[in-house]
């Protein structure tokens, strides 16, 4: 019911996805009596005894662990609301900043209209907590480079398994590339052209997510559009 | 015996019960979260959604759930004699009631503080554009990944005379003659089997009102149809 | 996308301009260079004349009404115009309901002033009776999604309704307009006034056109130029200067020269674009 020639299927809200009553309801589903019915737009994920719908599309909900890019709102003497894209707020507190920040340095540190690489450490009912720590490194401001928006779903099809397909993107165009799970990507690069040769290889990938053989199509599209070549 | 009615055959040439040719579409907004058009023969809508957002001012939040604000306006050009540009009375109202159309089967209680945009603006009109309205922007929320119990389709059912019709178009609308025009515009939930959106203006005795809610669900049920296989478009 | 677009993003603006210092931009155009413009007519049955222009992903609806009414005093034998531009909270998280902004007012003006100035319509030929009765003409404009330069896309937008548009059907006699029946009369053009629209944008000292939102965003400013060609050479017929930036005459004038290349470029695309709307009637 869930697959066909392959593909998955999409379903729609008041969809009845099974009539199994042994069948569990997981995100973005209930179940009414034996049936699970979908409640939001997406494709089927069947675990076990499990079904669970992947959106594909809205605005982002954010889950403890991801890697975001935001942008600073406001501030005041506890920290820095930031805007992550999705239904609520986000708050930076001044403790989960590393090192030692003053009251009256805040601006300095991230001002208003800074982007900012942070982390989700806690989703509360109506507000989410971030943090700038983490053992890997990796947080902090953006100073330079591009930022594309892409629809927040597509974000792991960018990503790729184990991150071979954003791979293949920095290695082709030089780049250094960080991929929020919000939908913003920040692109690095010395030279513009090679960062307008990145977001290009990005926008590809979105317009193209559903095809199958995506990895070949990529890298015959990396092969053929080189930065600074032009068509 | 019942007497004969003076509207037998349909202007266009319709059967009684039949819609007018229906045509849907996602992602017509890009810079929306979720977009639809809908289009119920000579009537076009196109409603795009913003959000679920968090609602400012503070004080105008719901602690509680999430705020459903419905705007629906027609375009100057959309009808015969110009329509300046703004507000109305007539959008204030239909914007109400489609709001108290679509609220029942969207799950605010999983947003609270927070509010989801929706906007409908008629490009044509040729009757029947606040049910195309509401079948455009259920379609967006959906789009929108708004979680939803269901969808909502709406159609006007008409009454000529004494025929009851589903999907009345302009000119009937217009009809005069015998017992004249009645319009009841109404939206359905096709799997709870729930009314949303409940109007009439004319004249109507009850057995053809039962008569007219009946074609209307099974008029909504080939709408939600057409709405869903536009959804599972989606690429 | 979910996040609020209002700000412009500090790194935005560098790339912009570091771009545009390399000729080049976010999407790899040339600084003169236009994004895909897509024209379709009938938007609407009900209007006289209805169009939809897209540039890149702004769209931009366009419909013409037209009614009858008294002329203004002092222009006891002319034809009357109006335009509006709606930028509807549909389009984009950044416009809101209410009175309408200087921003929509302003695009609103500024495309009026470019048909009126070129005098492409002939108010004249739009008398009914001298003092009494003459055409009015509504040119109303509509965002339906906003990626930037909407002064351009409405503009083009404008002419493309009225050179299709055809009048209602109206009895003189009882004064009465049967709306939704058209006649085979069409507004009255002149039209080698044809007025043809581009805008000039500014950010650092590079001077482009057509930006996406993202790139208007960043702009310091721009300079809007009508032209039209009645004879052998171009004439500027409508000018607005937008935004706190300055401009060096050097400047002003290296738009104007660019705006008579753009002029051909886009009067080719209407003349095509007609071309395919009438052949598709017949």
């Amino acid at each position: 019911m869930t697959e066909k020639n392959g593909q998955k299927q999409v379903v729609v809200p008041g969809e009845i996805i099974s009539q199994d009553e042994n069948m569990l309801p997981g995100d973005w589903t209930i179940k009414e009596g034996n049936n699970i019915i979908a409640i939001r737009l997406g494709v089927v994920e069947k675990q076990d005894r499990l079904i669970k719908i992947i959106p594909l599309s809205g605005v982002y909900i954010p889950r403890r662990g991801n890697v975001i890019i935001g942008e600073i709102r406001d501030m005041n003497y506890s920290g820095w609301m930031v805007d992550i894209g999705g239904p609520y707020g986000a708050f930076l507190t001044l403790k989960e900043v590393p090192g030692y920040v003053e009251e009256s340095e805040m601006e300095n540190v991230y001002g208003i209209g800074d982007l900012i690489v942070t982390k989700v450490f806690n989703v509360k009912r109506t507000a989410v907590d971030l943090t700038m720590k983490q053992r890997e490194g990796g947080l902090g401001k953006i100073k330079e480079g591009l930022i594309v928006r892409v629809n927040p779903h597509r974000v792991p099809r960018i990503i790729g398994k184990e991150g071979s397909m954003i791979k293949l993107i920095k290695d082709a165009t030089k780049c250094m590339i960080t991929v929020g799970q919000n939908g913003l990507i920040w692109i690095k690069g010395d030279n513009v052209e090679d960062r307008i040769y990145a977001k290009k290889a990005i926008e590809f990938i979105v317009e193209n997510t559903t095809t199958n053989g995506l990895t070949e199509k990529v890298e015959k599209w990396l092969a053929e559009n080189k930065s600074g070549v032009k068509k | 015996m019942s007497e004969k009615s003076l509207y037998t055959e349909r202007a266009d040439g319709r059967k009684l019960d039949e819609l007018r040719p229906l045509h849907a579409e996602i992602g017509v907004v890009p810079n929306a979260d979720g977009s639809a058009l809908f289009a119920q023969g000579d009537t076009i809508a196109i409603a795009s959604v913003y959000g679920p957002k968090t609602l400012n001012p503070k004080h105008q939040q719901n602690p509680e759930k999430g705020v459903l604000r419905v705007h629906y306006n027609m375009l100057s050009f959309s009808v015969g004699e110009r329509i300046r540009p703004g507000v109305s009375r007539r959008s204030q109202e239909i914007s109400k009631v489609t709001e108290w159309a679509l609220t029942p089967v969207v799950m605010l209680d999983e947003l609270p503080g927070t509010v989801i945009d929706v906007h409908i603006n008629i490009l044509q009109a040729n009757a029947g554009t606040r049910c195309a309205g509401i079948n455009a922007a259920a379609m967006a929320l959906a789009h929108a990944g708004v979680p939803m119990k269901e969808l909502v389709s709406a159609v006007a059912v008409g009454k000529m005379d004494k025929t009851i019709v589903a999907d009345v178009n302009k000119e009937e609308e217009d009809f005069e003659d015998g017992e004249g025009a009645t319009d009841m515009p109404m939206a359905y939930l096709s799997n709870s089997g729930k009314i949303t959106l409940l109007q009439l203006d004319g004249r109507i005795q009850l057995n053809k009102f039962k008569e007219a809610l009946e074609m209307g669900k099974q008029a909504c049920k080939k709408i939600s149809e057409v709405q869903i296989n536009a959804l599972k478009e989606f690429k | 996308m979910g996040m609020e677009v209002k700000t412009v993003w500090k790194v935005t603006k560098k790339n912009v301009l570091e771009a545009m210092n390399k000729s080049e931009r976010l999407d790899g155009r040339q600084p003169f260079e236009h994004r895909n413009i897509e024209i379709s007519f009938g938007v609407s049955n009900k209007a006289e004349g209805s169009v939809k222009v897209k540039m890149g992903k702004t769209e931009i609806v366009c419909g013409i009404k037209m009614n009858t009414q008294e002329p203004y005093t002092d222009h006891e034998k002319e034809g009357t115009m109006t335009t509006s531009m709606e930028l509807l909270p549909l389009s984009s998280p950044n416009f809101e309901y209410g009175q309408p902004t200087i921003e929509a007012v302003e695009i609103a003006r500024v495309i009026d002033r470019g048909v009126r100035e070129s005098r492409f319509i002939d108010f004249e030929k739009l008398c009914i009776k001298e003092g009494e009765k003459v055409w009015g003409i509504n040119i109303d404009l509509a965002t339906i999604n906003d990626d930037g330069n909407l002064i351009d896309a409405g503009a083009l937008a404008a002419v493309l309704a009225l050179l299709t548009a055809r009048l209602p059907v109206y009895d003189e006699a009882k004064d009465k307009i049967s709306f939704g029946e058209f006649s085979d009369k069409k507004i009255p053009l002149n039209m080698e006034n044809m007025p043809i629209t581009s805008t000039f944008f500014k950010i650092g000292d590079k001077i482009f056109i057509d930006p996406t939102r993202e790139e208007e965003d960043t702009t310091d400013g721009r300079i809007t130029m009508e032209l039209s060609k009645p004879g052998k050479e171009e004439m500027i017929t409508a000018m607005q200067k937008g935004g706190e930036a300055t401009f060096s005459q050097e400047e002003i004038m290296t738009m104007a020269e660019e705006a008579t290349k753009i002029f051909k470029k886009l009067k080719t695309l209407i003349d095509e674009s007609l071309d395919k709307f009438e052949k598709g009637k017949k």
